[in-house]
């Protein structure tokens, strides 16, 4: 089976800016990848065009080994999720309904929600720590309630290939790696995964893989481990870090 | 599936209701007609005084006002989702005021019935092409750039509008002043409207879950599988003529477009698929309702039925927004 993401050299801009340029690499089943890079770097831009939301300025994008456009927008939104920056929600529309969303690529044009889907979005809503709030108006939640129900639907579209555009954003540090728990559960279960985090040291501990954005159409992509030390940080973020080990676990600190 | 049967029980309620809201369009005015006796005048069995005026007046009158209110509430909704503003109506690209501007000009020169719907629809073609030729920018249209020249051109429409009532004789003040507010009496025949209004209802309904997501943001909706430029430019065109179509057979009537979908969204949420057929159902009950009682409360005389629909409305969405808002605290 062809890998569940693979870029071919792919180049993507932003105006006259650079984000990358010869971008070659496949994402397996059960690998997370998470993309590192300074503010304006281009993350949100390269994850979109990987998501097949907006067109790269070169090269391919190819999910199972084919074009977004060859796939059609509704398949391949049944094989590829997407987790965007910006909540915003000018209607109310209850907690359940918002998560059933989710659901919308696996439904025919004249089919409504049946119990099944009902239940994806139930357990999808457990999993976040939503349970109970399912009647609850959008508006009336606080921002990482908002953030996880997005999470939620995401789950609840039950895509194998998810790409998500920081998923941390508004949650506090039991939220945070909840949050990275359900992600790498689901790629054990098979899911491909691909971040964007802002806390190298979350990105050493649950990711495989790191992409690093200069921001002048440099990358550097490679094992978490490996690339991630302080010195390349340093260069990635324009200011100096320190890395602590304890436990195992790492956390780079700015100094 | 609940969601589903619960659509089937709303629906029916408000049909229920526009069939309340119709027969009493029919049963109220100068000439009384009895419940008992209107089945046999509708059966066409009777021929009298009682059924010239039902079949000849109020039921032509009633079915426009049913079909406008309809599209009027069917555009809001539309335009609301399409623009993520919950403030849009469906004059907010201007497509009423070019249709005032091209009535008035039609009632200056003289002229009425067809002439007069001629003149409005194609004003409110004029201001449509004006609108979408200005605002497609770089090969898309954004929201805001859409929004900004919806509303510049009707500045400029209500600019028009003014010069043409202060040029205008007195003798035909009063014809263009009705026509702004919205006024039944004018309408020809409810055919053209009611066909517009199941046209418009029929090609949005296979999108209406695909608006859902549209509502919950652009990209959002990109990533579940909408092809969102081909589903906008499709429900713009289609609030845009369904706007065009109520404006010409009654004026531009206010209030509907804005509150109606916002009532109904209040009282049985913000799913399009139940929300945008009762909308055309609750705002056609409306219309007919305000329009019952604008020729029949200072009778002889009419008042605009524009101004009934806005002092209907507006306490019944009050009352219905203090009570959510007391539910939410």
């Amino acid at each position: 089976m062809s890998a569940l993401l693979a870029a071919r050299e792919l180049a993507v801009r932003i105006g006259a800016q650079g984000v990358c340029c010869g971008l070659d690499f496949e994402l397996a089943a059960g690998e997370i990848l998470v993309i590192l890079g300074k503010n304006g770097a281009g993350k949100s831009t390269l994850l979109a065009a990987l998501a097949g939301l907006r067109p790269p300025s070169g090269g391919q994008v190819l999910l199972q080994g084919r074009t977004y456009a060859a796939h059609g927008s509704r398949a391949a939104a049944r094989l590829r999720g997407w987790l965007g920056q910006h909540r915003d929600d000018p209607f109310a529309s209850t907690v359940l309904e918002s998560a059933l969303a989710g659901r919308h690529p696996h439904l025919g044009r004249w089919q409504w929600e049946s119990a099944a889907d009902v239940r994806i979005a139930r357990e999808a809503l457990v999993e976040v720590g939503l349970h109970g709030l399912e009647t609850r108006d959008v508006q009336t939640l606080s921002g990482g309630e908002r953030q996880r129900l997005a999470i939620a639907t995401l789950l609840t579209q039950a895509a194998p290939l998810m790409l998500l555009d920081e998923p941390l954003t508004h949650l506090d540090l039991n939220h945070q790696i909840a949050v990275l728990e359900i992600l790498a559960r689901r790629a054990r279960q098979g899911a491909g995964i691909i971040a964007v985090l802002h806390d190298p040291g979350l990105a050493w501990r649950y990711a495989q893989r790191v992409l690093l954005l200069y921001g002048n159409g440099h990358t550097e992509l490679g094992p978490a481990d490996t690339l991630l030390t302080p010195a390349r940080l340093e260069r990635l973020y324009g200011h100096p870090l320190a890395r602590i080990e304890q436990d195992g676990r790492v956390a780079f600190i700015p100094i | 599936m609940p969601a589903r049967r619960r659509a089937c029980y709303v629906l029916a309620a408000l049909a229920g209701l526009a069939g309340l809201s119709l027969a009493a369009a029919l049963l109220v005015g100068s000439v009384a007609v009895a419940p008992r006796e209107l089945a046999a005048l509708l059966g066409g069995e009777a021929s009298s005084l009682a059924a010239e005026v039902v079949l000849q007046l109020r039921l032509p009158r009633a079915l426009s006002g049913f079909a406008c209110g309809g599209l009027l509430a069917l555009a809001g909704a539309l335009m609301q989702v399409l623009l993520r503003n919950p403030l849009a109506d469906p004059y907010v690209l201007g497509i009423s005021g070019g249709a005032g501007v091209g009535a008035l000009a039609a009632i200056l020169l003289g002229l009425s019935g067809v002439g007069l719907d001629l003149f409005a629809f194609a004003g409110a073609l004029a201001a449509l092409f004006l609108v979408f030729g200005l605002a497609h920018g770089d090969s898309s249209w954004t929201q805001t750039r859409l929004l900004l020249t919806g509303v510049i051109v009707a500045a400029g429409c209500g600019a028009l509008v003014a010069l043409m009532l202060a040029l205008a004789p007195e003798s035909k003040l009063r014809g263009m002043l009705f026509w702004l507010m919205g006024d039944l009496s004018q309408s020809l025949s409810p055919w053209p409207s009611l066909a517009a209004l199941t046209l418009a209802l029929l090609l949005v309904m296979p999108f209406a879950r695909e608006l859902n997501l549209l509502a919950r943001g652009a990209e959002t909706a990109q990533a579940l599988g909408v092809g969102i430029a081909r589903l906008r430019g499709l429900v713009y065109l289609i609030a845009a003529l369904a706007t065009a179509a109520a404006v010409t057979s009654a004026g531009s009537i206010g209030f509907v477009g804005l509150v109606v979908p916002h009532l109904m969204r209040l009282a049985i949420g913000n799913d399009q698929r139940l929300l945008l057929p009762a909308a055309v159902l609750a705002g056609g009950t409306l219309l007919v309702a305000a329009d019952t009682l604008a020729r029949t409360v200072i009778a002889p005389e009419q008042l605009p039925v524009g101004v009934l629909t806005a002092l209907l409305g507006v306490p019944v969405f009050l009352f219905l927004l203090s009570r959510t808002g007391g539910q939410r605290a």
